[in-house]
């Protein structure tokens, strides 16, 4: 707790840069993510991340300084290089997106080792924290390389913010944009400029290879809270803040662990947290809608083929023993005794001993699917002309969703049959 | 002598590399071998420190777990989730990196594992760890020995399986159909990827071996139609660019694999403007 306090005062100045430089880095590459994210590039992040280290090692050999800036232009070539031979194998090869991206990362990063390691060997004193670059360093945030790196941070963020609108539709509806007379190109090379930057300064924090989580997985958290784009970069930006923050304050307490890898750890954590629980499109609340609308189907399914049997034996309430059922449809003996269970609680059946009956509520249920069930059949014989041997399955389907206003009108629409393409009768309300 | 084996190594780690990349790139699953690449470390972690010591056979086997632990979930939150497979790529394998990162860091007194030999690997000092039989004689360099046995396992089950996988890239619907079950083989080559990279990883390091993975088989792709010949001459670029890798390092002093990858994105560039051209 003492040391939440003393991290929070920011007694030292130290801190306020380091804390201040990640949550700015964070949060202009979460904005930018999501742009990536929506144009399903997210990858790209992947690619410019590594593809910059050529450049670096390029521009230092050449100016023989560690001037950020100078630093920052040739990692920004480099980057964009990558992006330009990235599309060019998509364009004009066999060769598919994936494999475009991974060869463009690999090969632009195993150049760039190559020349790193030339310049160590070649005894250049001055080139320790070149490697920085590689594994980033947040605490190593000062002076002239925040300010460089804050810089970019903001002037990305304005870009954003003023073009706005118009990195909206490019990423949502290219043609549409197209059409109503964007200069898409002009804005493309924009958007990716400020993508290879966003990349460029965020390397410094958390490093090469988890770079691509920075752009990633907030993006892709947020979209799991909202289907507004400006709600998405908003909630991104919190999460890249919060990791940001955590990060810094981790590696603060315990000086051993690294700040890059725990901001991406966190970042992990909303996000896995989101894929599973947000509500919505979270994985737990899908999976239990489907299992409501299977046992839905169950349910009545079981009254349906209840209902069939007392068809057929002239006595709807007849003691029914389980096996039964299953000379009418299909069902596993897991979702006889699951389905039948739940079917008592409810009250639509019975238990008589070692058999089921059903109860009124249960008729009437079992009644009223069988009628939505024959009164599709014979529309689709009747208006669309299809076979009768072959409106069965589309009608078992379809019996579980007809609303009471639809089951009116197609009544009507038949003008009130009393007997299926089969020859059963349709039951009455 | 040292020259040779350090050729040797590499010609190993590319031409396993190769094969398997091949089938990658047919299936389009380039970046998952880069996901399984980086994400095999927290295995080799955990392996570590749980049997104490940096045997093989335990790494290999953390290695393989989180391989197809990796593309297990990267398939999940693809298909549960609804995420789109970039973004389920991505932030799977970095959130897997991040926590092997974190163990090394936290451990590091007693791992031999930091974060330079994970991103590049040392191939120089392959002749030096030397492997030994019972009585204490020396056999053979370690990594020569074992990448020796993971080429021969790996071009075994090509030649034994060769039709399964064939059919499973190709038409994994019509596979489906006749009872060759694609998603199962998809695991097996993600297990044998996942493999491959665990003992290529100490000689090469993660990242260079997704380059091995993708650069040869992509340019045999270019410039054959046939499986057999892509398998042939993915494997021809694998040594080539050993060879040509040890004389470019040797000429700048700088990192072998780095040069080896170097080389063999030159050859996919040539292949990329043949192809070009003929157009």
């Amino acid at each position: 707790m003492e040391t939440l306090i003393e991290f929070f005062s920011f007694e030292y100045p130290n801190i306020k840069y380091v804390v201040f430089g990640t949550i700015l880095l964070s949060i202009s590459s979460a904005v930018v993510g999501c742009f990536t994210f929506i144009k399903k590039k997210s990858l790209v992040g992947d690619v410019v991340s590594h593809a910059v280290l050529p450049g670096i090692c390029i521009s230092f050999l050449a100016s023989g300084s560690k001037d950020p800036f100078l630093l920052i232009v040739g990692a920004f070539v480099s980057g964009w290089i990558s992006i330009i031979v990235m599309d060019a194998i998509i364009k004009n090869t066999k060769l598919k997106e994936d494999a475009a991206t991974g060869l463009s990362l690999s090969v632009f990063f195993g150049i760039g080792i190559l020349l790193m390691t030339y310049i160590q060997h070649s005894g250049n004193a001055s080139q320790s924290g070149l490697d920085t670059f590689l594994f980033g360093k947040a605490a190593a945030l000062v002076g002239m390389d925040l300010l460089a790196f804050s810089i970019i941070a903001v002037m990305v963020l304005i870009v954003v913010f003023i073009f706005y609108k118009e990195f909206k539709l490019i990423s949502f509806d290219p043609q549409f944009a197209k059409v109503i007379g964007l200069p898409i190109q002009r804005l493309e090379v924009l958007l990716t400029s400020i993508t290879v930057l966003a990349v460029v300064t965020g390397i410094q924090a958390v490093g090469v290879v988890l770079m691509a989580a920075m752009l990633i997985t907030p993006a892709a958290a947020a979209r799991f809270w909202t289907n507004r784009l400006s709600k998405m970069l908003l909630i991104s930006s919190v999460f890249g803040a919060f990791s940001g923050i955590s990060g810094a304050f981790i590696s603060y307490s315990t000086p051993s662990m690294p700040t890059g890898p725990w901001m991406v750890m966190i970042l992990s954590i909303i996000a896995l947290f989101s894929f599973f629980f947000a509500p919505g499109r979270g994985i737990v609340i899908n999976q239990w809608r489907r299992f409501k609308i299977q046992s839905q189907l169950l349910e009545e399914n079981l009254l349906k083929a209840f209902f069939k049997i007392g068809e057929s034996s002239g006595n709807f309430f007849m003691e029914v023993e389980a096996n039964d059922l299953r000379l009418v449809r299909t069902f596993s003996s897991g979702q006889l005794s699951r389905g039948l269970r739940k079917l008592s609680t409810n009250g639509y059946v019975e238990k008589a001993g070692n058999s089921w009956k059903l109860s009124i509520e249960g008729h009437d249920k079992g009644k009223r699917i069988t009628r939505l069930h024959r009164l599709w059949e014979l529309y689709l014989t009747k208006y669309l002309r299809i076979a009768p041997d072959h409106v069965h399955e589309d009608a078992d389907t379809i019996e579980h969703v007809i609303t009471p206003e639809l089951e009116r009108r197609l009544e009507k629409l038949l003008d009130y049959p009393t007997s299926d393409p089969h020859q059963s009768a349709i039951p009455t309300r | 002598m040292d020259a040779f084996i350090i050729i040797l190594t590499g010609s190993l780690v590319a031409v396993s590399c190769a094969l398997l990349g091949s089938f990658l790139v047919l299936r389009k699953m380039a970046m998952i071998g880069d996901a399984i690449s980086h994400s095999v470390l927290p295995g080799i972690v955990i392996a570590f420190l749980l049997v104490g010591s940096m045997q093989s056979v335990w790494m290999i086997i953390g290695a393989g777990l989180l391989g197809v632990l990796t593309t297990f979930l990267i398939e999940f939150f693809h298909q549960k989730g609804r995420l789109q497979t970039d973004a389920s790529i991505g932030v799977t394998f970095t959130w897997l990196f991040a926590l092997g990162v974190i163990l090394v860091t936290y451990y590091a007194g007693n791992a031999h594992i930091d974060q330079d030999c994970i991103l590049h690997g040392e191939i120089a000092y392959v002749p030096i760890d030397l492997m030994y039989d019972s009585a204490g004689n020396a056999i053979g360099p370690k990594a020569v020995i074992v990448l020796s046995i993971v080429l021969a396992l790996i071009v075994a089950f090509i030649i034994v399986f060769y039709k399964e996988l064939f059919i499973t890239t190709f038409d994994p619907a019509f596979s489906n159909a006749i009872g060759i079950s694609s998603s199962r083989w998809h695991y097996v080559l993600m297990g044998l990827v996942s493999l491959t990279t665990v003992a290529s990883f100490e000689s090469v390091g993660a990242i260079l071996v997704v380059a091995l993975l993708i650069a040869p088989a992509s340019s045999a792709y270019l410039i054959t139609r046939d499986l057999k010949w892509m398998l042939v001459l993915s494997s021809i670029f694998g040594v080539v660019s050993s060879f040509l890798g040890y004389w470019l390092s040797y000429l700048l002093d700088g990192s072998i694999a780095g040069a080896m990858v170097t080389i063999s994105g030159a050859i996919f560039g040539t292949c990329y403007l043949v192809t070009v051209s003929r157009k």
